[in-house]
């Protein structure tokens, strides 16, 4: 029971890390209607700030979590401008293919030896780990790290959305950006500053992963991202309280499949769970079904 | 009339296929052509086989699937475990296990298909992502049971099998049955399905069923094709058959021009032979670069072109009859 019970512990640590990345999908996809690729490589180098930020220049975890989120925003709104506004009236898998483009880009562009480099670093830790016994479970202070960032992105998040100005534009042009436009929102301000917002909180979601499991290398970002993706569509695309509880679930499904099962079959049974949940609820569990007009 | 068109075209394409097959022995026997080449040249063609399979499923009937690796993974497997089993070094049978890991591709099509294909558009996509994912960790996993098939390891000890006459068959072939299906009345209704689904189904056209056809018969071509790959490379491991192999056949079909025949067969070859070119153009040191190169090639194809490089135009043996 104590071993099931650390399980889920464990399973929470992971969950709220893809829960960060889901909620960069989740957004981009409701606004754009866009599987973002590289939104995993954009992770990848927020981790890498904090790598550099943390065990090269020793600056205060804080301040490394900033950098990240900020340095991230401008990839993210780079990428955007770059890559996929030219293509935003084109054939939709245009537009997927261009970002499978910016991944792959992302990923060997960056293990180059002047940049990164293509090896495995180990994470520094910015503080000591403290781990405590609490009715049998082990927590450490990091759990308690990646649990209140989480929650204070999510809440700041559900803030922005839905009690400002740049909010409810954002709401318009997930809505029908054609008559947003029409009703003088700025689309292409707030189409950036959405992918801004997502690459900052995959930004922070990658110091997280980097201090949670300390191993980092430029090709990190692709598995955490496509779990990530897929946590969103479990609870349905678009919603953010959905992917809040579809990375949950898939943090869940993951650890305790490693813990009772096989950890070779890690990476398949979230996978399971996808295709069952859209067979029996087509737009994820939280998701709202459109009806097609013709 | 029409009888002796067809023979025709059937003569014009027979002699085109002798020709491609003597031409390269030619050059192979003077050297021109060294044994790593020919290699490359045979799997360009099994690439086109398994993408005209996608240009069916996605490019024509419109089905977005990021998991048909899955599919020439069950092909190869299939066909390198019954050939290794029993095949020995028979041509007749060999052909079989082809044909075995095509039946299988499709056979394991049409029980995904079934509630799957219920999904619309990117959710289709993901849930077939999911099936590539799936599949991936089963080929990990199935020394488990089959202990020959290797699992993680690799499969070995498979027999060449795979000759420039064999890979350059499959081409054809395989180019010819998409062309008749997809200029038969079968062909319309999957176009119209891509086109518009409610409306093909106030036209009456049973969309579930033609779905499934469209899906079956392109995933059938992936696990001939995966049969073909695994007697070329005499070598399976289940990192051949990944996401990213999904993602390359996907690649292919987009920019060739979704559901353009002859754009698929140029841009299969054109990915296969960039990708092995720039291993020389590229200083040794610097092969990883390729990764960078290409990339950019591909936002800047798909910046330029998003209706794919060849649009609509087709090789004149590949348009619809009475067609200009």
């Amino acid at each position: 029971m104590e071993y099931f019970a650390q399980q889920l512990v464990n399973g929470l640590q992971i969950g709220f890390v893809y829960a960060l990345i889901a909620l960069g999908y989740t957004m981009v996809y409701g606004i754009v209607r866009l599987i973002n690729f590289a939104h995993g490589d954009v992770f990848m180098v927020g981790a890498f700030i904090g790598l550099y930020g943390i065990g090269t220049y020793h600056l205060p975890f804080a301040v490394v979590l900033l950098l990240a989120a900020v340095g991230c925003t401008l990839l993210g709104v780079l990428i955007e401008q770059l890559a996929y506004r030219p293509l935003r009236d084109a054939p939709k898998i245009a537009a997927l293919i261009t970002a499978i483009g910016v991944s792959l880009f992302l990923e060997y562009f960056t293990s180059l030896k002047p940049l990164f480099g293509p090896n495995f670093y180990s994470f520094p830790r910015p503080f000591e780990v403290v781990s405590r016994e609490v009715w049998g479970i082990t927590v450490t202070n990091i759990q308690g790290i990646i649990l209140v960032t989480t929650v204070l992105c999510l809440a700041l998040l559900q803030f922005v959305v839905f009690r400002t100005r740049i909010g409810k534009a954002m709401r318009a042009v997930s809505h029908d950006h054609v008559t947003a436009g029409l009703m003088g929102v700025n689309v292409n301000l707030v189409i950036s500053f959405t992918f801004g917002i997502g690459a900052a909180l995959a930004g922070v979601g990658g110091i997280l992963y980097g201090i949670a499991y300390p191993q980092v290398n430029t090709f990190m970002g692709f598995m955490p991202g496509l779990k990530a993706f897929t946590a969103a569509v479990l609870g349905g695309i678009g919603s953010i309280p959905g992917a809040f509880l579809g990375a949950l679930i898939m943090g869940q499904a993951e650890t305790l499949t490693t813990a009772y099962l096989s950890s070779t079959y890690r990476d398949g049974i979230a996978f399971v769970i996808l295709i069952l949940v859209l067979l029996w609820r087509p737009t994820g569990i939280l998701g709202v079904s459109r009806t097609e007009k013709v | 009339m029409t009888g002796v068109r067809t023979g025709r075209n059937l003569a014009a394409l027979l002699l085109a296929f002798a020709a491609a097959v003597g031409g390269i022995s030619l050059l192979e026997g003077h050297g021109i052509l060294n044994p790593y080449w020919i290699q490359i040249l045979q799997l360009a063609c099994i690439v086109t086989i398994s993408a005209q399979g996608l240009n069916v499923v996605y490019g024509h009937t419109g089905l977005f699937s990021l998991g048909h690796a899955a599919f020439y993974g069950i092909g190869a497997y299939t066909a390198a475990y019954l050939m290794k089993g029993w095949g020995g070094d028979s041509q007749l049978l060999f052909v079989c296990a082809l044909l075995a890991g095509g039946g299988a591709a499709a056979t394991v099509a049409f029980l995904i298909g079934l509630p799957t294909l219920r999904l619309t558009s990117d959710y289709l996509g993901i849930a077939t992502l999911g099936f590539g994912v799936i599949m991936k960790v089963v080929f990990d996993n199935m020394d488990g049971f089959l202990p020959a098939l290797g699992g993680a390891r690799g499969m070995t000890g498979i027999a060449k099998m795979t000759t420039v006459p064999w890979a350059l068959f499959g081409l054809l072939v395989s180019t010819l049955v998409v062309r008749n299906l997809v200029h038969s009345s079968y062909g319309r209704a999957l176009t119209s399905i891509r086109e518009d689904e409610i409306a093909a189904e106030s036209m009456g056209i049973d969309t579930f069923r033609y779905k499934m056809i469209g899906f079956v018969t392109g995933c059938a071509f992936a696990g001939v094709a995966g049969g073909l790959y695994a007697h070329l490379y005499r070598f399976l491991h289940p990192s051949n058959f990944d996401f990213f192999k999904s993602i390359d056949v996907l690649m292919i079909v987009v920019i060739g021009g979704l559901g353009n025949m002859t754009g698929t067969v140029a841009a299969s070859f054109g990915w296969i032979f960039l990708l092995e070119g720039l291993r020389f153009l590229l200083p040794p040191e610097y092969v990883e670069l390729r990764w960078v190169v290409i990339p950019v090639l591909l936002v800047v194809t798909m910046l330029l072109r998003p209706q794919g490089l060849f649009g609509r135009w087709e090789f004149f043996l590949l348009r619809a009859r009475g067609e200009r």
